[in-house]
């Protein structure tokens, strides 16, 4: 792919913490690039860093050095054009469904404001808990309103940090689906990042396996399979038994 | 029948020390010392000839001047010293110094300044509370969630946006918190300020009770009153913690 045309384009960065006299070394050189309209997954083990890649791209940490740019601009910060979707969730408990989702949303219009709310509302099946407070819904119902919140400022780019690893097995897998569903009305740039490679199978075009800490890119797979997919498919097994090698657990 | 239930020990509780006292003070043949009757009939006294009202609206109307002016100041003040650093690394020393001063301690300079007006009195209540709701205020701003205030510079909204519908509402229980204890603690000293050299108040009543004429029965009637008040007003801020845009913090 040629890097011009590229919608995220991450070229070398690193990034090290202080720990006590000396540096921890956490990220160590990671380029990759994503194109418009992509999903790409990014799996590495547990505490490998990617939770700070993820941040650094999305703008949330300065990496010590490297560049990050999105449609070939210079990142300097957060912005509403990539909206993070995290593991533990940002939904407002003090507001309403219907304000959590107006909350992104400026200009001037309420009444428009409010519909556009509502069908976003509609979209992630919770028509009829506008005015419900965040408490008053499962876990599963409020990540449905956060991914509302993202998607109703019409985001680029949603950076998910291991978005249904707080749900049970169950509501995760259902999750998966109704985000393929939803992706499939709207075209949006995803940058997942997981530590279930399934959920990356079932999802993504592209998976990126990142190594331990200092977190470098160890092997990239294409991901053909049309959707919706079978993991229970011998390709699907097949890659995710070279993942998994790749992840030193096969 | 359960509310009966929750009741009963308390009331039984309560019956049975005034009980107690009656038969203490029947059996000491107290002169002083009333009985609960005699509380009951010094009360009706202060009723009928209305200076009860007066006193009850004086401490009242003193409570409500140096609290509210008191959070007026604190809670905007809490909010910058919780979002500002460099106000709060400045500010909250001296505030910490100043916090554990008994408010009491204030009435010779209240007097200085103010001589035995209402002013004095309001401003003691005034000191006496705004420190703990300045405290309680920065303390509520730290520790709002980062993940809240990283979803709302992701979402790129207002200043505006961002205290009214992130900042405020995140720290309003701990506002409301810091409330109930500034009006508990403006409660505590408008009696003690009242005792001195005031013409009005419940405090003064106690004080004037007792000079003029040993009347005790007064005194323990103020007493009771001042507690009775003080219950009140601690169940109105409860019932602030009720209100539903507060209770997400104690809705899980």
């Amino acid at each position: 792919m040629d890097v011009k045309d590229a919608k995220i384009s991450v070229k070398d960065i690193r990034k090290s913490f202080a720990s006590g006299q000396a540096s921890l070394p956490v990220v160590d050189g990671v380029s990759l690039s994503v194109a418009d309209g992509e999903f790409v997954a990014i799996v590495g083990p547990s505490g490998c860093g990617k939770s700070t890649l993820i941040k650094i791209i999305a703008g949330f940490e300065r990496a010590d050095s490297g560049s990050i740019s999105i449609d070939g601009a210079q990142r300097n910060g957060p912005s509403p054009k990539g909206i993070v979707i995290s593991q533990h969730g940002s939904v407002f408990p003090w507001l309403t469904v219907q304000q959590n989702l107006m909350f992104g949303l400026n200009g001037n219009g309420h009444g428009d404001k409010a519909a556009l709310a509502d069908h976003y509302t509609d979209m992630v099946g919770l028509k009829g808990f506008e005015k419900s407070y965040p408490h008053e819904l499962s876990g599963g119902m409020l990540k449905r309103v956060e991914l509302a919140r993202a998607l109703v400022v019409k985001p680029e780019i949603l950076y998910m940090d291991e978005p249904f690893s707080a749900l049970d097995a169950l509501m995760n897998l259902r999750m998966r689906t109704e985000l393929m569903r939803i992706l499939s009305e709207e075209r949006h740039t995803v940058l997942l990042i997981t530590h279930d490679v399934e959920e990356a199978l079932f999802m993504a075009d592209r998976i990126l396996v990142l190594s331990p800490r200092p977190a470098t890119i160890q092997a990239t797979f294409e991901v053909p399979f049309a959707h919706p997919r079978k993991l229970s498919s011998p390709a699907v097994q097949q890659m995710k038994e070279q993942i998994l090698g790749e992840l030193g657990v096969s | 029948m359960k509310k009966l239930k929750d009741i009963l020990a308390p009331l039984t509780v309560l019956v049975a020390s005034i009980a107690c006292w009656w038969v203490i003070v029947l059996q000491t043949e107290s002169v002083i010392f009333p009985t609960p009757l005699q509380v009951v009939t010094g009360t009706m006294e202060l009723v009928a000839d209305g200076t009860l009202w007066d006193h009850i609206g004086a401490s009242l109307f003193r409570v409500g001047t140096g609290f509210l002016s008191a959070t007026l100041v604190a809670v905007p003040m809490g909010l910058w010293m919780g979002r500002v650093e460099g106000a709060y690394r400045t500010l909250n020393p001296i505030f910490q110094i100043l916090r554990p001063i008994s408010p009491i301690a204030w009435i010779p300079l209240a007097i200085l300044w103010f001589g035995v007006g209402n002013v004095s009195p309001i401003f003691l209540i005034f000191i006496a509370s705004v420190f703990p709701m300045i405290v309680q205020t920065a303390a509520g701003v730290h520790t709002i969630e980062k993940r809240y205030l990283r979803a709302a510079d992701n979402f790129g909204v207002s200043r505006y946006t961002l205290f009214r519908q992130v900042i405020i509402p995140a720290v309003l229980p701990e506002i409301i918190v810091g409330m109930r204890i500034g009006l508990g603690v403006a409660w505590l000293v408008v009696v003690a300020a009242e005792m001195i050299a005031l013409r009005s108040g419940l405090g003064y009543l106690i004080m004037d009770s007792r000079n003029a004429g040993n009347r005790y029965d007064l005194v323990i009637a103020s007493m009771v009153i001042i507690g009775v008040i003080g219950l009140l007003l601690d169940g109105t801020m409860r019932r602030l913690e009720g209100l539903k845009s507060i209770r997400w913090r104690y809705g899980r």
